[in-house]
């Protein structure tokens, strides 16, 4: 099966963190990335550079923003092939978004039929 | 016989059902005439197995749930009538209390699918409609398949925390059983069924065995617990009315997970329940294990009950001292036993004052009759704020 990692981070998370800390944090998640059964996954710029949009009847409506204007920021994602939900549990568990405060969702892909 | 199919069916629990449901009616048909036959259970199983597989190739030509039936391409249909039939109960288990399943539906999938519960008794002892308790198995269900939840024993690193999960659950259901009101005994039955069957599967796991001793010791007391609508606390109980069988078998489990080296929560609380089955008590020991419990559970309920041991080894003082420590606002026992040993203390008017706290937060039922009586007994001015 293929999970979505999906990476939650608080606003200021990485701010607070040392240069050195943040460079750790960062061979983290490039080190995730090399994990057996990581088969993609992406890091999204800030939500300050986001823009939504919506239909309003006919129209196309274009804001500046996040679609959600929650604490907790989409940040990124990985995609992981794995057995069963403990092994994709497992390797989420290992973001360090989850011990930085943040919370990684694992959501199932949708596996096409052929 | 569920189970067996549940692993069979790659973890299909509906598919499962619905087949185990046609191989019963198939029974009901044809034994009458046909006679039993010689292993009713395999026939069952291998009856329900075809029928399985009957329907997913009914449902394959549909193709509508293709992706549920992928691990089901090779099914063989299982020969012979002798066959073994697996015991998938454990994985079920762990499956059913899987954490990515919440509480409710840990709780109700486990009752539904290894109690022997139907899903309307279910919902009546969980006080929701049938209609609720449907909507919430089956998304538990959908889940399980689409989000890839394991039909198996959790590896070594998992298993302390899924074993206490599925510990955490059968407990759940006993103390659902247990509480008023008393029509719902039927789930501490259940629970206890569970726990034997995890206790067959697990037989070295000495909190496993504390669990079960746990709920034995506190069931055998059940027809002792409540006189007519009020309770009967443990000192007044009529011990005659206990089940001395079941007491005895217990605390032969106890003696087992002592001996295995277990000291978990469990343990100690069976431990505690088997003292206190004991002709005299011996309440220093009592309070002795409940401070062990208070030590490694941090729980502020169990501070409560060692306040209670140590208010009878060493004097209602002693155990008002702890109860003071307590940060329980809103828990009723907090203030029953305040009242109780402010009353020993003749403390009347703050015993009052406790008593009609614990009724503010006391349902009507048995609690409710025992702690108004209780308040009734320290004299005339019952009605003066109540």
């Amino acid at each position: 099966m293929q999970y979505a990692l999906l990476i939650y981070s608080k606003p200021d998370m990485y701010d607070a963190l040392s240069p050195e800390d943040y460079q750790e944090v960062h061979s983290e998640y490039m080190a995730l990335a090399e994990v057996p059964g990581m088969v993609g996954g992406e890091q999204l710029q800030s939500a300050e550079t986001a823009t939504t949009i919506r239909a309003d009847g006919s129209q196309t409506l274009t804001t500046d923003g996040p679609f959600a204007d929650t604490k907790e920021i989409f940040a990124g994602f990985y995609l992981y092939q794995a057995a069963d939900i403990d092994a994709a549990l497992a390797v989420a568990a290992r973001i360090p978004a989850v011990r930085l405060g943040g919370a990684v969702e694992v959501r199932p892909i949708v596996e096409m039929q052929s | 016989m569920l189970a067996s199919l549940v692993g069979f069916l790659g973890g299909d629990f509906a598919l499962a059902e619905d087949a185990a449901a046609d191989a019963f009616a198939i029974a009901a048909e044809r034994w009458p005439g046909d006679g039993i036959p010689e292993n009713p259970g395999a026939w069952l199983v291998r009856t329900a197995r075809n029928r399985a597989i009957d329907r997913l190739r009914r449902e394959r030509a549909f193709a509508a749930k293709a992706p549920l039936l992928a691990r089901q391409e090779t099914l063989e249909e299982p020969e012979g009538e002798d066959m073994t039939i697996p015991d998938e109960r454990l994985e079920l288990l762990f499956t059913c209390c899987h954490p990515a399943l919440g509480l409710e539906a840990q709780v109700a999938l486990t009752l539904r699918t290894l109690g022997g519960l139907d899903t309307d008794d279910i919902a009546r002892a969980f006080l929701v409609t049938p209609e609720t308790m449907k909507r919430r198995l089956t998304r538990a269900r959908t889940k399980i398949k689409l989000a890839g939840i394991p039909f198996a024993v959790p590896p070594d690193q998992l298993l302390p925390d899924r074993l206490a999960a599925v510990m955490a659950v059968i407990y759940l259901i006993f103390n659902e059983g247990y509480s008023p009101p008393p029509t719902r005994t039927e789930l501490a039955g259940e629970a206890i069924r569970l726990g034997r069957v995890l206790a067959e599967l697990m037989p070295v796991e000495p909190e496993v065995l504390g669990l079960l001793g746990l709920m034995e010791l506190h069931h055998a007391r059940r027809a002792a617990r409540f006189d007519g609508a009020a309770l009967v606390l443990l000192a007044d109980q009529d011990r005659a009315l206990w089940d001395h069988d079941q007491i005895a078998a217990a605390r032969a489990r106890l003696d087992r997970a002592l001996a295995a080296g277990g000291r978990g929560p469990f343990v100690l609380q069976a431990a505690i329940a088997s003292l206190q089955s004991e002709p005299v008590l011996d309440w220093a020991q009592i309070a002795a294990l409940y401070a062990e419990l208070s030590r490694i559970t941090g729980s502020p309920v169990v501070e409560c009950n060692r306040a209670v041991a140590v208010a009878e080894s060493e004097g209602a003082e002693a155990g008002l001292a702890i109860l003071d420590g307590v940060p329980l606002d809103g828990y009723r026992y907090l203030f029953s036993t305040r009242a109780e040993l402010l009353r020993r203390l003749e403390r009347i008017e703050e015993a009052r004052a406790a008593y009609r706290r614990a009724l503010e937060l006391t349902d009507a039922g048995p609690e409710r009759t025992f702690l108004e009586r209780r308040l009734s007994e320290l004299g005339q001015d019952y009605n003066m704020s109540g």
